[in-house]
Parts: structure tokens; sequence; C-alpha cells
């Protein structure tokens, strides 16, 4: 408790260094990896994280320091060989696009480690930290690297909000923004050096192993709250910053511990709780929706059996057991009975003893259901050609979807009927 | 006035200045392996023009080739008597719809608006005036109540009609349309052909990829017939003969994807270059 108040009253400016620094990075990876993920390249980030490894070490080994410049630079070709390796392989070759992607990504891993473990044994590895790129360490952006990250993760953010509409458009649709005359090529090569830059920068909080999780999972969570690109690009921004916060201070309090796997785990949090409960696109609102549509699709279908019953006696308003109801069309007992309290509160139907029976408007409903029902099917026998035998499993669904427009459509194009396949009336 | 060209096909002279485009000799291949040969006509402007031919004919890959969007194996393709890229703002283009992703998450407005892009340039936003001509576009297409809603949740007719709108909205006095008509309900079709109706009385050329023989007949005024060959172009009276519908649909041509098959299997360039 005594951390988190030092922590957060940021009085410690290496803190809020360190704190500015790790959200920037995790943002900036966010922003570029909304475009990844909208491109369906998720893949392709996953191999570039990997394949920087041997170029952070390669640069370290030939200059023997590690200024972030150098290692950016030795990070930026490795990555981008792997990009175009895959392509070459893909284009050359019988090998599809997900192998290439597999064989690019283990190769240039195991070389990357294969580099390291050789530095650690020449005995310096100690003063240079390098193995802290495996899993990321938030607190050791201080100094300059702090600068040079920091300044090329604004610079991310910045190249996307100038590019945003070209972006959008060949993420959607990259044929018509070559058809507009756009410099689709040029276009692509940026937004594959932007994720390679936030790939490069990102691996200082989050490591080279996790990073991929880091480029999509912001935005994958961020696509269950909204319908629009720009939005989601916000969302995915503060996603990410608000996990680099939580690493930030996981690697305030225990210094020693790799920042990546926590800055991940609670954008996986986040992406999890996205998925569960977000409005519209999240399970649970969906599942709830789902179960409306039951609830709305039983009550249809008891008015209707309601009504048809009543045509059978010509008594419109005749009381009905529960029993009559489960005999006329089988209903399990216990969601039947639920089903007729819901439609008793609507006011469609109402209830005397055992009884039930429909309302003036149970009774107006009904009949719109069998109308739907007997027009459907006559529509079918007649522009479809489908046997009258054959019509009726098809119309028990569509009765409960045609929306008024398209029910005066059907009696307008079949001029009112009378009469359904089966010769029932079909009541107006 | 009819003739039959050296490619043995039925192709109509027409004047120099009433040229919309013109294609000279066009091959085109898909790794090496060539899905048209020879293409050789001039349409003419302010026509409505059906590109017609069974499945695999070769129809997308032909105006895809004429919006500079494939390499081309030899020949080449000018309209108004200029290369495309000098006169692109000129020309509109609507893909097939089944080339993108619905779940995309963008408005209607939005994708109209993207027929604006080429008009703004690079990191400029849009205006007021863009949004005003998109909405009158989405008007035109009676799409107008949809402005705001998500993509994924039109009806297919409805997706047709939104790309139809963003055409529009490049104000273009040419427009290649990759079946604009495919998997729209009877209203979307007459609504569809109205607008590409009024298209060509303003004088603008309209260019449509269309596999229903039957429905053909009633639309354009002019038909290419194509079959990886073009097998006929004309007005619609003189191309619609049985003989040449059963040299466009007469089953595959076999000879012919035979020896693309093999062109590619030897890596042959389809074309030899000296
Ligand atoms: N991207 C592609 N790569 C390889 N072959 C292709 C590609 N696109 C189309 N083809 C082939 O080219 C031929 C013509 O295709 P297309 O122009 O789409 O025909 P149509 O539009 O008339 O149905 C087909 O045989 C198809 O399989
Ligand atoms: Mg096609």
């Amino acid at each position: 408790m005594e951390t988190l108040r030092t922590f957060f009253s940021f009085s410690d400016p290496n803190i809020v260094a360190v704190v500015v620094g790790a959200m920037l990075l995790t943002a900036s990876s966010a922003v570029v990896g909304t475009f990844t993920l909208l491109k369906k390249k998720a893949l392709v980030g996953d191999a570039v994280a990997h394949a920087v490894l041997p170029g952070i070490c390669l640069a370290f080994l030939l200059s023997g320091n590690k200024h972030p410049l150098l290692l950016i630079v030795g990070a930026f070709v490795t990555g981008w060989i792997s990009l175009v390796l895959i392509d070459y392989i893909t284009a050359k070759s019988k090998i599809k696009e997900d192998t290439a992607i597999a064989l690019i990504l283990s190769v240039s891993f195991g070389v990357g480690i294969l580099l390291l473990t050789y530095i650690q044994k020449t005995g310096n590895a100690a003063q240079t930290g390098l193995e802290s790129f495996l899993f990321g360490k938030a607190a050791a952006l201080v100094g300059q690297d702090l600068w040079v990250f920091g300044v090329v993760a604004v610079l991310l953010i910045l190249m996307v909000s100038l590019f945003f509409k070209e972006l959008k458009l060949i993420a959607f649709d990259e044929n018509y923004a070559a058809a507009l005359g756009l410099p689709v090529r040029a276009l692509n090569l940026l937004l594959t050096s932007l994720t390679v830059l936030a790939v490069v920068t990102g691996i200082q909080a989050v490591g080279v192993v996790l990073m991929a999780a880091m480029l999509i999972t912001p935005a994958a969570a961020a696509r269950f709250w909204t319908n629009d690109v720009l939005k989601m690009t916000i969302i995915a921004a503060l996603m990410g910053a608000f996990s680099g916060l939580a690493g930030a201070f996981v690697s305030y309090t225990a210094p020693t511990m790799p920042t990546g796997p926590w800055i991940v785990m609670i954008i996986s949090i986040i992406a999890l709780i996205s998925f569960f409960f977000a409005p519209s696109r999240g399970i649970i609102s969906k599942s709830i929706e789902q179960q409306r549509l039951q609830f709305l699709i039983m009550e249809e279908n008891l008015l209707k059996e309601l009504y048809h019953l009543g045509e059978i006696d010509e008594d419109p308003f005749k009381r009905r057991t529960i029993d009559e109801l489960i005999a006329k069309r089988f209903f399990p007992r216990l969601p039947l009975k639920s089903a007729l309290g819901r439609l008793r509160r609507q006011g469609y139907i109402s209830r005397k003893e055992d009884g039930f029976q429909l309302t003036k408007e149970g009774r107006t409903k009904g009949k719109r259901v069998v109308k739907l029902h007997r027009l459907w099917e006559l529509y079918l026998s007649r522009y479809m050609k489908i046997a009258p035998d054959h019509v009726h499993e098809d119309a028990e669904t569509i009765e409960h979807v045609i929306t008024p427009a398209l029910e005066a459509e059907l009696e307008r194009l079949m001029d009112y009927p009378e009469l359904d396949p089966h010769d029932s009336k079909i009541p107006y | 006035m009819v003739r039959r060209s050296t490619q043995n096909a039925i192709s109509m002279k027409i004047e120099a200045k009433e040229v919309a485009v013109e294609f000279h000799d066009l091959t085109v291949s898909y790794d090496k392996k060539p899905v048209l040969w020879n293409i050789d006509m001039t349409l003419p402007k302010g026509k409505l023009i059906g590109i017609i031919g069974p499945n695999g004919a070769g129809k997308s890959t032909l105006i895809k080739s004429a919006m500079g969007l494939l390499p081309l194996s030899s020949g080449y393709v000018r309209m108004f008597d200029q290369a495309l890229n000098d006169i692109r703002q000129q020309v509109s283009y609507v893909p097939q719809r089944e080339t993108v992703d619905w779940d995309f998450p963008t408005s209607v407005l939005d994708v109209v608006l993207m027929g604006r892009y080429s008009k703004l340039g690079l990191f400029k936003r849009v205006r007021k005036a863009d949004k005003e001509m998109a909405m009158a576009c989405l008007k035109k297409v009676g799409m107008e109540a949809f402005t705001k809603r998500q993509i994924s949740q039109l009806s297919g007719g409805q997706q047709q009609r939104v790309f139809l709108a963003r055409a529009l909205a490049q104000d273009a006095d040419l427009y290649f349309m990759d079946e604009p008509f495919a998997g729209v309900d009877a209203a979307t079709e007459s609504a569809i052909l109205d607008v590409l109706r009024e298209l060509t009385t303003q004088g603008k050329t309209v260019i449509v990829v269309h596999h229903d023989l039957q429905s053909a007949a009633a639309f354009f005024d002019w038909i290419v017939l194509l079959n990886m060959r073009l097998v006929a172009v004309g007005p619609i009276e003189e191309v619609f003969t049985n003989h040449l519908l059963q040299e466009a649909y007469g089953g595959k041509l076999t000879v012919l994807s035979e020896v693309s098959e093999l062109i590619k299997k030897r890596r042959i360039p389809s074309r030899e270059r000296y």
C-alpha cells in the first residue's frame, strides 16, 4: 500500500520518467497495431517481433556498445529482412504464407538466442543487460534510452495520425485505393516500417517474446467497444497506456521482475473483459440478445396457436388450459408458463382460473403472425415453385422476421391473396 | 458496318473522338498464366456497356487491368486518348463486393467519403463540402437513411449501393463496375439501373461487368462478349445473336485453357520480348 502511494504521488522524477516512457511505448505499439490487425497482418507482426532480436545482438557485437540508436538500426534491419524473406518465400515457392512466417519466426529467434548466449558467455552481459530485451524491463528506461525511444514512440503516433485516412483506406480496400491513384506501395511500405519500429520500441518495455501480443491485443480488445476506426485506435492506445502504467509500477516495486509478462497480462485481462462484457459485440450481450429473440419467438408462437385454436372452434376468445396448448403444439411446460406470464404482463392474454384467453390486442398480434406464415407459404410455392407440403418449416422461421415493409410488399406482389397453398384463409 | 477482325471477333469501328476506352492488343496473365488474350477493341463514349461472359472468362481481370491494378503482359489501355495516369481523376472503379471485409469498423458515410480521397490529397481532412457531396450521392442511391450505419449491418444490395455511391462521389466521366447487380433484389436492381442510365444521359460512360444473360439484353446499349478472348463487341442488337452467345458460353475454351496451363508449367513468358 505504501509503495502504491509513493508510486502514484509521482514525487520521484525518476518514476515520472519511467511511467511516461512505458505508457508512450505501449500506446504507440497499440496505435500501429490497430492497423496491423485491420490489415490482417497480426502473424507478420509476430515474426517481426522475433526477428529483431538477432539485429539487436549483432548491432551490439559489431559496435561493442548499446547506444539505443544503434540497437534500433540493427533491429530495424533484421526486422525488415524477415519481411522481405516472407514475401519472397511466399511468392517464389509453394510454401504458404503462414508456414513461411512460422519458418522465419523460429529461425530468426533461434539465431537471436544463439547470439545472446554468445554475448553472455563472453562476459560483458552484465554490463549490457541485453537479456532484458527478452522479457522487457520498463524500469531500465532512463536517461538516453528514454529520450530516444520516447521520441520514436511520439513519431509513430504522429505518422499514423498524419496518414490516418490513407492507412484506413488501404486496410479496408487496397484495390480501390490503387484505383484512386493513391501511392499504395509507398503506403504499405510506410505501414510495414511503422510496424517494425513499433516492435523495436515496444520491446524495451515488453520484450521480444511477448511483443506480438502487445501489438495486437489492445486493438483486438478495442474492436469490441466500437465500430469506428478512429475510436478503435484511441481506445487501443488508452488500453495500451494503462497496461504500460501497470508494467512501470511492477518494475518499480520489484526491480528484478521482468515487466513484459505483467504488461501483457494486464492487457490480456482487459481483452478478456472486453470479450465478455462489451455492449453488443461482447458474448454476454450477444447471448442476452439471443435469449430475447428466443422469448419473442415463443411468445409469437403462443399467440399464433391461440389464434389458430380460435379459428378452429370459431370462438376467438375461448379460454384454453395449459394442457390444451401443449396438445396443440409441443411447448416444454416451464418455459411455457413463463412465456404466458410475460404475455399477460404485456396485455396480450388474460387469465381466469386455469384458463388463458386472448385479449383484443393479443388476437390482432396472433392474427398477424398467422397471416405472415400463410403469405410466406404462398410466396414460396408461387414464386420459388416449392411444393406445398415443403413450405411450412420455412414459414415457421420467416414469420418472425418479416418487417411491416416486407409484409406490405408481399401483399402487393400477390395482390392480397385469399388462400394459402393448404387452402387456409389468409386473415387480414 | 460490322466486320470480322483479324482476331475473328466482331467489332465496330468508332470515330476516334467518340472513343472512351481503347484496349490495344491486351494480354494479361496471373503468375505467367495468361487469362486474357489479345483483347483489341474500342468502346464508345456515353453508353451503358455490359461486359458479359461465363465465370472465369476474365471479366474482372479486364477491368482491373484497365484500372492499372494488374501488370500487363502486353498491349496497353488508353482512355479518352490519354494514359490512365493522366486522367485518373476522371475514372472511377467499383470493385466486386466480396473483395472487402464488410466487418471493417467503419460507417456508410465514411466509405462513401473514400471516393473523395483522391481529390483531397494526402494529409488533408474531409471538409464539409465533401460530406455534402457524399450525402448527395447516398441520396441518389436511396441510402441517405443509413449514413451512420456500420457497414456490416447492411444487406448485400445495400452494400452494393454504398459502393456505387462511393464511385459517384468521385464525380468521374468513366465508370468501371464489377458486378454491381450481383446478389441484389429486384427493387435495388432497378434503382441501380436508373442511376447508371442517368449517368449515360449526362454523357458519361459506364462499363459494367455482368454475368446474367437474360437481364443483359434489357440493361445495356453495348455489349462486350468475353471468354478469355474477345468474342464480340458492338451494339446489343448486333452482338446478341445465338451464334455469338454460343461462342462465348459454349463450354470452356479447352484448348486455350490448356495452353495457358502449359505456359505456366514451363514458365514461358506469354509474350516474347525479342
Ligand atoms: N489473383 C489471381 N491469381 C491467379 N489466378 C487468378 C487470379 N484472379 C483470377 N484468376 C484466374 O483468372 C481467370 C479469370 O478470372 P476473373 O477475371 O476473375 O473472371 P470473371 O470475373 O470473368 O469471373 C480465372 O480462371 C481465375 O481463376
Ligand atoms: Mg469476376
